[in-house]
């Protein structure tokens, strides 16, 4: 079959113009839908980090409310909770709202030790543990605004009215590279000390001797505060984080949703081209069929550059993505922990791409199919 | 069956009937029709416009099917023939040349003749050896890489000429080959078809309306309202 190469090739770039139009939008429309996949495919990878063997509890009704300090004592004797922490979202403003990254109240004396896989020396945690204006921040935030130890850093509290001013003590070193350290915690008791004492705590982080036994632990962690003012919902780690990304909108959904009009959308951007070409030689396509080319070839080489078109449009747009997000290290932001085009979304993009060669080809393969040699070439005969 | 100028017929039209239907109007154009060719001959079909000239090229190189009759070419019964086999019998046995040449213009003169040997078995340098003998055959040995519209009125027909006979077909069809060029040129075509005929044993069966083209044939019909007459019989050399 390679022999029909050069014949195909010449026939795609009869219309020059329009066939570079054609793959240009072929090319965008991919590289898109590599976009789309991408924040889909990353915000799953996070969560494979995030880890089962530890669990959170919230209040039943939403994140927004919170709870008593003091259900501390009664979390960490629950058998099979090893230990317990309280951590709460501050969501602070660092300078401008755009600068969007996490920052938590979380428990001065236990809350790292449950953390082992953010690293800081003894002296960073023990500087943490003991001045009340600390904080704690990621490697990737640290990177992202240059901060160093001993720089002073100012949020707008938004939940908890005022400015607040700390002093970076340590800065966290992810033990794998998978880990999001796009954070900053500060030490809870300056919350809870400008809050007027008030005692009250987002979630609670627990440590579990046996991870296995999650699902157990979590519920009777519930029953133990059911029927009480705050009624709790724990789930793991893992789970609570699944949670709170699809409280961010059904992202997903929104996704797949761009994603299917951006391929119909350029679907019927290549079928046009594809008719209209076919169309200008119905007139050729019969001298073929009179040279004695039978149908099935001359579908075969509608089909082929049809295919050709939509191929070299997703192998060009797949690859500019994955060439892009490697290299401009794109982490929206730091909303993403990594944000890397998957083999699998390749795949899919050229997927879509063989889908789009198959359909638009078909109506012209069709129509050469059935054209009758004698009518096309009747006339300006 | 025998012919009117003796030898195997190449074609044998037997009471061949061909209607269009337009809408729901039946336009009969040929009607009981016989006609033999013998092989090796030189046939020039004359008559009016809309006589059913391009209907007979048709029928017989097996781009349309009668209404009625049958039509057999080089032995083979075109009727028992479904589309495939149809489209093997044209590439192995029929010759296509135009009024409008019918180049394709994003090819070479090369690739254009070399269209017909994409359907055989032969490989590159065997199609390369092809091509080029059918070119210099034709006269355009130094015109491989031109493209169609790089090239004459003449040059073109001559491609096309080439590209009918690169596959060795034994019948060459020609409707109104002249028509579209110079008396120079017309020609030079004419001499080219005769010398196919006459050297590589070509049966052509040549559609015109010029009595000069007609001149070159052995025998020169008139189609007229569904009638063929008979109207030059020359002896063949
Ligand atoms: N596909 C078709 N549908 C309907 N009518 C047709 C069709 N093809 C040919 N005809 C009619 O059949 C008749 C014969 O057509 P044909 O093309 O064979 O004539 P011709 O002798 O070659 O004429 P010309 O010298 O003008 O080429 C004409 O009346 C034409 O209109
Ligand atoms: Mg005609």
């Amino acid at each position: 079959m390679t022999r029909f190469v050069p014949f195909i090739l010449r026939s795609t770039l009869r219309n020059k113009r329009r066939t570079v139009l054609t793959i240009l939008s072929l090319v965008i429309s991919l590289f898109l839908f590599c976009t789309l996949r991408t924040v889909i495919t990353s915000l799953a990878s996070s969560l494979e980090s995030a880890s089962t063997a530890r669990l959170i509890t919230r209040r039943s009704t939403s994140l927004t409310f919170m709870m008593p300090a003091s259900y501390r004592d009664r979390l960490a004797q629950i058998p099979g909770v090893e230990d317990a922490a309280y951590m709460t979202w501050f969501g602070g403003v660092y300078i401008d709202e755009r600068n969007f990254f996490a920052q938590f109240a979380v428990d001065p004396v236990r809350y790292l030790a449950m953390y082992p896989e953010y690293r800081l020396t003894p002296e960073e945690k023990d500087t943490f543990r003991r001045e009340r204006t600390a904080c704690i921040i990621g490697e990737k935030l640290a990177q992202k605004y240059g901060f160093k130890k001993g720089d002073r850093i100012t949020l707008r509290g938004t939940i908890f009215q005022g400015i607040w001013d700390f002093t970076v003590c340590g800065i966290a070193l992810p033990a794998t590279p998978d880990l999001d350290t796009n954070w900053l915690l500060f030490n809870g008791e300056y919350l809870n000390q400008r809050m007027d004492d008030f005692g009250q705590v987002g979630t609670f982080v627990l440590k579990l001797k046996d991870p296995s036994r999650a699902g157990d632990i979590a519920r009777i962690v519930d029953a133990t505060f059911a029927n009480s003012a705050a009624e709790t919902k724990t789930e793991t780690e893992k789970a609570f984080q699944l949670g709170f990304i699809s409280m961010l909108g059904n992202i997903q959904a929104v996704i797949y949703a761009l994603g299917s009009a951006i391929v119909i959308a350029i679907g019927l951007v290549s079928m046009n081209t594809m008719m209209m070409a076919a169309r200008e030689r119905t007139r050729e396509i019969a001298v073929l069929k009179a040279l004695g080319f039978n149908d099935r070839t001359v579908v075969g080489l509608v089909l082929a550059e049809s295919l050709l078109i939509t191929l070299v449009g997703g192998l060009l747009g797949a690859g500019l993505a994955r060439l892009v997000f490697t290299f401009s290290n794109f982490t929206g932001g730091g909303f993403f922990q990594q944000f890397r085009v998957t083999d699998g979304t390749l795949a899919q993009a050229m997927g879509i791409a063989l889908f789009l060669g198959l359909v638009s080809g078909l109506a012209p393969a069709w129509n050469a199919a059935r054209l009758r040699i004698v009518d096309a070439l009747r006339h300006s005969g | 069956m025998d012919s009117p100028t003796g030898g195997r017929p190449i074609i044998a039209l037997r009471g061949v009937s061909k209607t269009y239907k337009r809408d729901t109007i039946e336009v009969p154009v040929l009607a009981q029709l016989d006609l033999d060719v013998a092989e090796g001959e030189f046939l020039a079909l004359m008559g009016p416009s809309g006589s059913g000239k391009s209907t007979i090229l048709n029928l017989v190189s097996g781009i349309d099917s009668p209404t009625a009759g049958r039509v057999v070419v080089a032995g083979v019964d075109l009727g028992s023939l479904d589309q495939a086999a149809l489209a093997a019998f044209r590439a192995r046995h029929v010759g296509f040349i135009f009024q409008s040449y019918n180049l394709i213009p994003v090819l070479t003169a090369f690739q254009n003749v070399e269209l017909p040997l994409l359907l055989t078995g032969l490989d590159r340098r065997q199609r390369k050896q092809h091509v080029l003998d059918v070119l210099g055959i034709v006269g355009l040995h130094g015109r491989s890489e031109h493209y169609p519209r790089q090239l004459s009125g003449g040059q073109e027909q001559r491609v096309a000429i080439a590209r009918a006979i690169v596959s060795d077909p034994s019948l060459l069809v020609a409707d109104e080959p002249t028509g579209d060029l110079d008396a120079a040129s017309a020609t030079e075509i004419l001499d080219l078809l005769g010398r196919l005929n006459r050297e590589f044993g070509k049966s052509v069966v040549m559609v015109t309306h010029d009595p000069r083209a007609a001149e070159r044939a052995h025998r020169v019909l008139h189609l007229d309202k569904g009638v063929l007459v008979e109207s030059v019989q020359r002896d063949r050399p």
